[in-house]
């Protein structure tokens, strides 16, 4: 039983910090309907950048959570502007190409942004400076570092707030008309470049926390580090139903925990004939699953307004 | 043998001219070789591949290689041998595979369909193992610095060598040592699902059951992985006395860290992939107490160990990874063989390369009829302070497991060079 709510831990950790990441795509899918495959370079240059103001601070005496809290600051404002550029350069002139283009665009950005990482942090894995308390408590044999209690609250109490932006403020109305129709919430008066490049403000403001949860949980940040995260974040937002983000926060905690269940358990529900590599698979399984009976995702009925 | 700043800046910068990479610190090239040599002597350009993944997870470990290739290079180009008739310059063609398969063979069909004379490389077994078809298939010479799954020599490739003990000889050593010194009974193994890791685990798994352990749980990950709570939380409830992982620093790493998060009191045991200083670094003091195996030497232990550490931090200006002193060798034996052979051909030089005898920086190489070198010796190491500290190193002509035994056999190989005469300057020493 204890290995059971053991496997639960890890999969809410795990799925919260894919929900995060997830986050980001479906609110730029949701309004322009573009993938943004930079998303998780983003999150990764987030990391990285907090990493090097940690690291800068970590021999200054003060308390080790004030340190990675002024790293995180520091992250956001920098994730921010780079989301920013990245809108204006490489998305906003194809805005009207045909939809392939964009994309294509997105995993451009991507390798270069992976690539000027490598050039600029080197090829080297960074540790994270071990200056977070590893205390951590026990539930039912269990074991969870208050680190991972933090992300997880973290992660539900950033979903929260996004919720409420959206669904109660100016802003938020005016991003959820540009995202039923850019050209009437246009001639209604909304600023639709504005509310754009807002999307990728709050997306990469929250690439950035992401980032600084995964190096501090993993103790490990890498310039490779983005891609794979980006992508079980973009399974995370199509499993919830992309564009739909209380289904991007449902998406990534499934997957985080099928992976870790299925980790866990398929050995031994197989009689060890599929082993522990299988997780993947069987996270795509039920990826495969869902979009057979419900093609938008567990969540995301809206999807196909947009055209 | 000295070198004149002005040479070292010429090799390097056709070096990087070849590479087209032109680093901004690079000096600008002094005019091209060619007219750059007025006397009668005629100058051929040799072309030497080398493949590592420069990108991606592993390109910290793939620098290195190359960093460790190109040293051996650019001494050799210092030196201004003569083979056949003429002074040779080598070229040494960086290449990256990214760890991936499919991505060596595409580079190995660039670096044959760009008319190399031999190929250093690949770094991990998986990319070396399906490269190496197409190498022998256009009669290449390739020597893998660090390939260390058994399959790559077993293909009766008459062009595959390598200068490093091979798995099975690591994986029964870790699993003698695991069973025998450690006494352990329950052990878990995980393994990276790449051709190295999962030969290295494969070998050490028999080698344990062979000792009378039971293997109480075999879980996999993969070579890009960070989290390992699952399948850690799924071996914790077995209860081992040792965790066993084949696969890379990346992922050891983090690995380690997660085990002491998880309060699994077990020790780990990783083969040479995690056998690195970045290992510590991605540990911190989580890594405290684990074990792992390298093949070979100790750095400090090596023959030319020091001198190389040495020569590497004055012309790169950063600290060996791991595989540097073997990427070195391999090209040095490539070299060699090249000046034994009196050319450059492979056909001709593939000739001379059975009857290596080259005393190394890693060790004295010599190749059995496979292409794996003889004798190599393997090192155990326990990590404390922050340090791989050497424990016992087995074979390479060491009977005895004590360290001090060890130097003395090693210092005893190195006196004889004089023994084969047809071996023609041995590998750089100062």
């Amino acid at each position: 039983m204890d290995t059971f709510i053991q496997q639960i831990i890890n999969g809410l950790v795990l799925g919260s910090i894919y929900a995060l990441v997830a986050l980001g795509y479906t609110m730029v899918y949701g309004i322009l309907g573009l993938i943004n495959f930079a998303h998780g370079e983003v999150v990764m240059i987030g990391a990285l950048t907090a990493l090097t103001v940690i690291k800068l601070l970590a021999d200054s005496g003060l308390p080790g959570t004030l340190v990675v809290l002024i790293g995180m600051l520091a992250a956001i404002p920098v994730c921010m502007a780079l989301g920013f550029t990245i809108e204006r350069v490489a998305y906003r002139p194809l805005r009207n190409a045909p939809r392939l283009a964009p994309l294509i665009t997105a995993i451009g950005v991507s390798i270069v942004l992976q690539q000027l990482a490598m050039i600029f942090w080197g090829r080297n894995y960074h540790a994270f400076p071990p200056i977070l308390p590893t205390t951590g408590r026990d539930i039912g044999g269990a074991h969870i570092t208050d680190l991972q209690i933090v992300i997880v609250l973290l992660a539900a109490a950033i979903m929260a707030g996004l919720m409420l932006l959206v669904n109660k403020t100016r802003l938020g109305r005016a991003m959820r008309a540009t995202a039923e129709n850019p050209q009437i919430a246009g001639l209604m008066g909304v600023n639709i470049n504005v509310i754009i490049s807002a999307t990728f403000l709050i997306g990469s403001a929250l690439a950035a926390v992401a980032g600084v949860m995964v190096s501090a949980n993993y103790s490990i940040a890498h310039y490779h580090m983005g891609f794979i995260l980006g992508l079980k974040a973009f399974t995370a937002a199509v499993l919830g139903g992309i564009g739909n983000l209380p289904g991007a926060m449902l998406g990534g905690v499934l997957l985080g925990l099928i992976e870790s269940l299925g980790a866990g358990y398929i050995g031994d529900l197989t009689g060890g004939f599929l082993g522990s590599h299988y997780q993947d698979v069987f996270a795509f399984f039920v990826l495969i699953l869902v979009l057979v009976f419900r093609p938008s995702g567990l969540m995301g009925e809206k999807v196909a307004e947009r055209a | 043998m000295r070198f004149t700043a002005k040479t070292i800046s010429l090799a390097v910068a056709s070096a990087f001219v070849v590479l087209g990479c032109g680093k901004p610190e690079a000096p600008p090239p002094p005019k091209a070789e060619q007219p750059a040599a007025p006397p009668a002597k005629p100058t051929v350009t040799v072309k030497i591949g080398h493949v590592s993944p420069l990108t991606g997870p592993q390109a910290h470990l793939g620098k290195d290689n190359e960093n460790g290739a190109r040293l051996a290079i650019e001494e050799a180009n210092a030196r201004k041998l003569e083979i056949g008739g003429a002074v040779v310059t080598f070229d040494l063609l960086g290449e990256d595979d990214q760890a991936d398969p499919k991505q060596g063979t595409t580079v190995a069909q660039k670096l044959i369909d760009a008319k190399v004379n031999g190929v250093v490389g690949h770094l991990n077994s998986g990319t070396t193992i399906p490269a190496s078809k197409l190498y022998h298939d256009a009669g290449i010479p390739q020597i893998s610095p660090s390939a260390t799954n058994p399959k790559y020599t077993q293909q009766g490739f008459k062009t595959a060598y390598r200068v490093m003990a091979n798995d099975e000889q690591q994986g029964k050593v870790l699993g003698d040592y695991a069973t025998h010194q450690l006494a352990a009974k329950k052990i878990a193994i995980i393994d990276d699902r790449t051709a190295y890791g999962q030969g290295v685990a494969d070998e050490f798994e028999k080698a344990a059951k062979a000792g009378g352990a039971t293997i109480v749980a075999r879980e996999f990950t993969n070579d890009k992985a960070t989290d390992f709570a699952a399948i850690l939380t799924k071996i914790k409830s077995k209860k081992p006395d040792i965790v066993m992982y084949g696969g890379m620093d990346a992922q050891a790493g983090p690995m380690a860290q997660q085990l002491k998060k998880l309060g699994i009191k077990s020790r780990m045991l990783f083969a040479d992939g995690g056998c690195t200083t970045e290992f510590h670094k991605l540990s911190g003091d989580a890594g405290e107490g684990h074990y792992c195996s390298l093949p070979g030497l100790p750095l400090d232990k090596m023959p030319g160990g020091p001198a190389f550490k040495e020569k590497y931090a004055k012309r790169f200006n950063v600290d060996i990874q791991l595989y540097a002193p073997y990427a070195y060798d391999a090209a040095s034996v490539m070299i060699d063989a090249m000046q034994r052979a009196n050319s450059v051909e492979s056909a001709k030089y593939l000739e001379a390369l059975p009857k290596t005898n080259l005393d190394g920086v890693t060790a004295k190489i010599t190749f059995d009829e496979k292409g794996d070198v003889k004798d190599a010796a393997i090192t155990l190491y326990q990590a404390k302070g922050g340090k791989w500290e050497a424990l016992e190193s087995i074979g390479g002509g060491a009977p005895a497991p004590a360290q001090p035994a060890a130097m003395e056999g090693m210092g005893g190989m190195t006196a004889a060079p004089a023994a084969a005469p047809a071996a023609a300057a041995p590998a750089e020493k100062k």
